[in-house]
């Protein structure tokens, strides 16, 4: 198995002084291909901070972070782009779909960053939308659609690149069980077809269906544990 | 820019423009309100300048010069003369004042340059122009005086030492104190000042005020000595008859010096020099004040331009950390945005420039308003140039923020 995620001793400190905040201390990880991984934790404990920064979304303060290999602190700006625009999907609690523009717009963006030609950018990012339930949604904006079928618009653009492994920080956060129900399913889906998966979530049920779970307190590493397949 | 090609750019860039209709009507606005605004009122400022140059025009026309070729003469003790050339003479002078042969002209008088020192006390002033003339030429080269009187026509026959001053010269040797009737040394000879005219302002780097007019007998006598004159004054009868009494000055200075076609003539005519030298004075400071409003016109333009666009691309902080999260590089980014500030800088130059137009083709305030071409292009450039940068440089800040910062940026 090849290793796609290697984190080590990985701190983030967020100002300094009396006010600092320690939102993660030497954290080890280390994530295979086609893992599905779970991270859970007390609300502060650093979830979302880790997982921005295996996003290439933001940066370490002290630690080191592989990605296939690939030192991310030797990485510059123009490298970091393609990073993200190559291995990496992510899908956020609150959506962040780019406004005013149409949800098919929204899955090719990424693409168009790829140098993917217009034929077949519309082409994928249709097919992507149909994988995702929404073929009869096509046309319509952000606004226009619930909060399960934004994020369902979110996934899409993820997967859409097809990225050696999807980020989702607490994707189904503000969805309604329904929704949160598609939602996993879509993700196990990817998930089978050899993308790794690393979701937060604070639902034990998302946990258990999860092949690994990670949990954090105070920026730490409490358990990690892996059922066999 | 990464494998984002530029059509492809450009594309993003309308879309961003087209997928918010207001924000992208308040930006064109600011920068059409900019450049039109610069452009009526330069316009405005320019059609009054018009206004007071035609007025000028018309006031006086009646003003001919008469001058020698290659210098009229010259003055002074450094006179120089082309060997061929007469130059001019009073009999000249005489000539043109003559009624029968003129009946246009009304009068004529000589002049003649010389450059003297004068001192009072122990105050010493080199005027500008010292001229030695008749009393006509007051009249004929519109010069009043304010404070005194003139010099007589017996005062040229005697050969007097008499002078009306300029205000600068006035100023100059007598400071706050009354030149009436004070006795000055010119070139070495006691002047007795008799009147000072009412300032006329600068000419270009010259100043008018900074004269001395004296009897021309006096000048050839006690300074210049008696050689050619520099200068013919002439008045015409009415403004009407200026170009009749040109004709009349050309016929008579021909049969004077013997001259048979004007290629060959020793002299030059001219008409209304000093009045056009004066409305160019005019319009210089007008110039500079509507350069002053254009200036003002233009800050404000530009300060609307760069708080929109500051406003509409900070507001996008979220949508670029978006795009960077989804792997789109910094250039990318940024070309998308320097190319909407530019359209929106464009669209808004352009409906400026016409809106600018369109209204200087109304009469505003009763001026009729007339539209310079620098100011339509200074308007169009500075627009679009502040635009880009102020719609370039705030997007460069948020490309230049890692994603997580930029998506958190409130
Ligand atoms: N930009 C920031 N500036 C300062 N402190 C921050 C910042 N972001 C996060 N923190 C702090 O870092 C710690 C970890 O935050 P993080 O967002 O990773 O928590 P989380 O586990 O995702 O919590 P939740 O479940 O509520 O999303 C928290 O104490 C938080 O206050
Ligand atoms: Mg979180």
């Amino acid at each position: 198995m090849t290793t796609v995620v290697k984190v080590n001793n990985l701190s983030k400190t967020y100002g300094a002084g009396d006010t600092a905040v320690y939102a993660l201390k030497k954290v080890n990880i280390e994530i295979e291909q086609g893992d599905f991984v779970a991270i859970m934790g007390a609300s502060g404990s650093g979830k979302s901070t880790l997982m921005n920064i295996l996003g290439c979304l933001d940066a370490p303060t002290e630690g080191n972070y592989w990605i296939r290999n690939l030192d991310v602190a030797d990485l510059d700006e123009e490298q970091l782009a393609v990073v993200r625009s190559q291995l990496i999907g992510f899908v956020f609690q609150s959506f962040n779909l780019i406004p005013r523009t149409s949800a098919l717009r929204n899955v090719e963006l990424p693409m168009a960053y790829q140098g993917v030609s217009r034929a077949e950018r519309r082409r994928r990012a249709a097919e992507a939308l149909t994988a995702v339930g929404l073929a009869d949604r096509m046309e319509h904006q952000p606004h226009e659609l619930s909060g399960g079928q934004q994020q369902r618009v979110a996934i899409a653009r993820a997967l859409v690149t097809e990225p050696a492994m999807v980020l989702a920080d607490e994707p189904t956060g503000a969805l309604d069980t329904a929704s949160t129900h598609e939602i996993l399913e879509l993700l196990h889906e990817l998930n089978r077809k050899g993308t790794t998966v690393v979701v937060i979530t604070h639902e034990e049920e998302v946990a258990r269906a999860a092949r690994r779970v990670i949990r954090l307190r105070d920026g730490e590493i409490i358990e990690d544990r892996t059922w066999a397949a | 820019m990464g494998s984002l090609g530029l059509r492809e750019i450009w594309r993003f860039a309308w879309r961003g423009i087209s997928s918010n209709r207001m924000r992208s009507s308040l930006t064109i606005l600011g920068v059409l309100i900019g450049v039109s605004s610069v452009i009526i009122l330069t316009a405005v400022g320019n059609g009054s300048a018009t206004a007071v140059r035609q007025q000028i025009e018309k006031l006086g026309t009646n003003s001919i010069t008469v001058m020698g070729n290659g210098g009229g003469g010259g003055g002074g003790f450094s006179r120089t003369r082309s060997s061929t050339a007469k130059g001019l003479t009073i009999a000249d002078t005489t000539a043109l004042n003559n009624k029968d042969n003129a009946p246009h002209i009304k009068q004529a008088a000589p002049i003649l340059n010389a450059s003297v020192t004068c001192t009072y006390g122990n105050i010493s002033a080199t005027p500008g122009s010292a001229k030695g003339t008749w009393t006509s030429y007051f009249e004929a080269s519109n010069s009043p005086v304010d404070k005194g009187g003139y010099w007589t026509n017996d005062d040229v026959t005697q050969k007097r030492g008499v002078a009306v001053i300029g205000t600068t010269l006035a100023k100059n040797l007598f400071d706050t104190d009354s030149p009436i009737d004070k006795i000055i040394r010119c070139g070495g000879q006691s002047v007795t000042v008799v009147g000072v005219m009412k300032s006329k302002g600068t000419t270009g780097f010259q100043d008018s005020d900074d004269v001395i007019i004296m009897p021309i007998t006096f000048v050839q006598r006690a300074i210049a000595g008696y050689g050619n004159i520099s200068q013919i004054q002439v008045e015409s009868i009415d403004a009407k008859s200026t170009q009749l009494a040109m004709d009349e000055v050309t016929a008579i200075m021909n049969s004077q010096h013997k001259i048979k076609s004007t290629a060959t003539a020793d002299y030059r005519v001219l008409n209304q020099s000093d009045l056009l030298q004066s409305s160019t004075d005019t319009s210089k400071t007008l110039t500079v004040l509507l350069a002053a409003i254009a200036a003002i016109s233009l800050l404000v333009g530009g300060i609307g331009i760069t708080n929109i666009m500051l406003v509409s691309v900070t507001e996008r902080t979220r949508e670029i950390g978006i795009l960077k999260a989804i792997g789109a590089p910094k250039a990318a980014i940024l070309t998308q945005f320097l190319i909407e500030a530019m359209m929106l800088s464009l669209l808004g130059g352009i409906s400026g420039v016409l809106l600018g137009l369109g209204i200087s083709h109304f009469s505003i305030l009763g001026v009729v308003p007339v539209v310079s071409l620098s100011s339509v292009l200074t308007a169009f450039i500075v627009s679009a140039l502040v635009g880009l940068v102020f719609g370039g440089w705030p997007a460069n800040r948020a490309a230049s923020l890692r994603p997580i910062e930029a998506l958190r940026y409130e």
